[in-house]
């Protein structure tokens, strides 16, 4: 096991207080182990964490675009192999959502077809925070965004989450996995699984987001905990293409995690949205039978 | 070595191989094709040790050059046109990054129209990047313009990208006789690649961060003073290979039969060639014409223009581009390079998407600017407009 005191993301940064991402990205840095380069897109774990000439990051870092982060990772990884120095040393980017589903997304398919060896961690707060809370293909249903505001003609985003965890399963990649950061000894030992496997491997690691999804910041490891407990964000592994492990909950119903945020206030209110909290519900269901992940 | 005939984008494939890049990222497209597809089985055949990455896109290609430049590795890549123009974003940020990262570039237009010929609007629009950009006249000049670009860019006084532009098909799939040079030669030359600083557990550093408003300025001037710089390492360094290779690149501009011309032609890239040969027809006429051929484009070598054509009486410029609303490129920077001198400068935009230039062209467009008529598309089909 990798020691788990490094502290390889550094206090100072300037994330908000009770930010998910950051603390995801702290253990997922406890998880993968000293001799790790981390390339990161951008987004807001950029921002926060290297203000020049400042930098949050004890370990090799680099940052190139918004949409390039696993082409930059293949570099990297090709480098170090021809180096000789690959396996000494290990390749893991870091990205958002909105980098990984959606503008990265033609740069991960190639990177994982071509087989590179690396660990591809997203930190999933389910829209673009950095640039004000716009929707991501991650966005969940009918939460209100920026860009996918509730009114008087819309119930917030009209889409469910795009299932990357499975798109890169069916690019063969050996090791995908779901985690949270509220769970945070599961998310260190799925960082360090990944990292210990050869070929690209993939985690999406649910990272709640005060200031994004309408809570109090003290709140971030509750909140988390709620989305696992409801069924809305199952946490798996599939190892070479088989569900190998889910973690099984006594499921409540997706209410209490939906009220407890902001970004779902207007299914709440004026009035009970019964129809649009039935199909959250239905995609709750829809993941545990999916998943397995009902305690009978 | 005895000169070897050789297509030119596999002597540029050759060349590449000389220099040893540990990491080829490229994607292919026409013209550039024959340079991906040579380096490949350059490597498939164990006469280089790189990792060839198959990247799905320009866009990867180059982002994985960043990718391995940081980590310590000499890199190359090749694309041309629309492959150019996907990369944009990578191309102004590994400059920003400072990576030396050479690319080669088989000029080719832009679409649409979409066309696969020859023009320099690619790497023209790619100017205010950051790169630097050099312009071969022939196979010979592309295949010793790549192993300069190294030396120069990862000089640790320069650290920058460059970009060493050959016309699409004029060179890239033309047979000529190249001096392709040893590999002891160029070892001896370039020596293995030496990071000023990369990707390293032992030492950790962060690239790539972001500037506030307080430092960006700075950022900005210190990456202009480079590519200002470049011009002397280019001197430098091109003396040097003049020295062991027997061909001296020390200018950044070359001057042919212009010592007493009264028109002054100036052009970049394989259009010397057929502009040489029309100089020496109306020389024979008793025309006093000469040639300026601009071998770097950036940094641009305004000081070194503005000398050589202070003695000559009209200024003809040929542009493979446009800069649409405006100007050619080459044009509109040469009469900067002569603001105040009082020469009248004309530019002419010919040779778009792939249309001939030929020596009597060259003629008329001398004419044209002996009468004080200039500043058009040069060569244009009234019948079709
Ligand atoms: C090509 C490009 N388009 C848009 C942007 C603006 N932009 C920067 S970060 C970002 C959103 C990042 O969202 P995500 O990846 O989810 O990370 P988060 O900020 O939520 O942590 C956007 C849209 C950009 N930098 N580059």
């Amino acid at each position: 096991m990798v020691d788990r005191t490094i502290e390889n993301f550094d206090c100072g940064h300037r994330a908000c207080g009770g930010c998910g991402a950051s603390s995801a990205v702290r253990m997922i840095l406890k998880g993968a182990g000293e001799n790790t380069i981390v390339v990161s897109p951008t987004g807001c774990l950029e921002v926060f964490s290297t203000p020049y000439p400042e930098t949050a990051w004890k370990t090799p870092w680099i940052h190139s675009l918004f949409e390039n982060a696993s082409a930059v990772a293949s570099g990297v990884e090709a480098a170090l192999k021809k180096q000789g120095r690959l396996g000494k040393e290990k390749v893991l980017v870091i990205g958002g959502d909105g980098a990984t589903v959606d503008i990265g997304m033609l740069c991960i398919s190639g990177a994982f077809e071509r087989g590179h060896d690396f660990t591809y961690v997203c930190y999933d707060n389910e829209a673009y925070m950095n640039t004000g809370i716009q929707r991501s293909g991650a966005t969940p249903y009918d939460a209100d965004t920026t860009t996918s505001p509730s009114g008087v003609c819309s119930t917030g985003n009209n889409r469910p989450k795009k299932d990357l965890p499975q798109i890169l399963v069916a690019h063969g990649s050996p090791y995908v996995a779901t985690a949270t950061m509220a769970y945070p000894m599961d998310l260190m030992k799925k960082v360090e699984k990944a990292m210990n496997t050869q070929g690209p491997c993939y985690i999406q690691v649910h990272a709640p987001c005060c200031t994004g999804w309408g809570y109090d910041g003290a709140k971030t490891m509750e909140i988390g905990r709620m989305a696992v407990e409801c069924g809305l964000w199952p946490c798996y592994e599939i190892v070479d293409g088989k569900l190998t492990s889910v973690k099984k909950v006594k499921r409540v119903p997706v209410d209490e995690y939906l009220k407890a945020q902001k970004r779902f206030r207007h299914l709440f209110k004026p009035t009970r949205n019964d129809a649009e909290i039935a199909k959250i519900q239905a995609i709750a269901d829809a993941n545990a039978a999916k998943y397995g992940i009902d305690i009978e | 070595m005895p000169l070897q005939m050789m297509e030119g984008s596999i002597a540029v494939a050759e060349t590449v191989r000389l220099c040893r890049p540990q990491v080829i990222s490229a994607y292919p497209i026409t013209p550039q094709t024959h340079i991906v597809e040579g380096l490949a089985s350059i490597v498939a055949d164990g006469r280089l040790d790189a990792e060839y990455i198959c990247v799905e896109s320009e866009f990867s290609a180059l982002s994985a050059c960043i990718g391995a430049s940081a980590a310590g590795s000499r890199v190359y890549s090749a694309t041309t046109s629309q492959g150019l123009a996907l990369m944009a974003e990578v191309v102004f940020n590994s400059a920003g990054m400072r990576l030396p990262i050479v690319m080669g570039i088989a000029n080719r237009a832009i679409s649409a129209p979409l066309s696969i010929w020859n023009d320099q609007q690619d790497s023209i629009m790619m100017r205010d990047s950051g790169w630097l950009q050099l312009y071969a006249e022939d196979n010979q000049e592309a295949v010793d313009l790549h192993v300069l670009a190294y030396k120069i860019c990862e000089d640790h006084d320069i650290l920058l990208p460059a970009f060493v532009c050959f016309d699409g098909f004029i060179l890239s799939h033309v047979f000529e006789p190249v001096d392709i040079p040893s590999q002891e030669e160029v070892d001896e030359f370039l020596g293995p690649f030496n990071p000023y600083q990369q990707l390293d557990v032992k030492d950790p550093i962060s690239f790539g961060m972001y500037a506030t408003p307080e430092y960006y300025l700075e950022f900005r001037y210190e990456h202009d003073q480079a590519v200002h710089r470049a011009a002397d390492a280019l001197r430098k360094h091109g003396k040097a290979f003049g020295e062991k290779f027997g061909r001296d690149y020390s200018e950044l501009v070359e001057g042919y039969r212009l010592e007493d011309a009264e028109v002054a032609i100036i052009a970049m890239g394989s259009i010397c060639g057929t502009t040489k040969d029309a100089i020496d027809e109306m020389r024979a006429e008793g025309k006093k014409v000469g040639l300026l051929k601009i071998r770097c484009f950036r940094p641009f070598p305004a000081a070194d223009i503005a000398k050589a054509l202070a003695h000559v009486k009209t200024v003809a410029v040929l542009d493979k581009n446009i800069s649409l609303g405006a100007k050619g490129a080459v044009g509109i920077e040469v009469k900067d390079a002569c603001y105040g001198l009082g020469i009248p400068i004309y530019d002419y935009v010919l040779g778009l998407g792939g249309r001939d230039v030929r020596k009597k062209d060259i003629k008329k467009i001398v004419e044209l600017a002996e009468k004080g008529s200039g500043d058009m598309f040069y060569g244009l089909r009234e019948e079709l407009l």
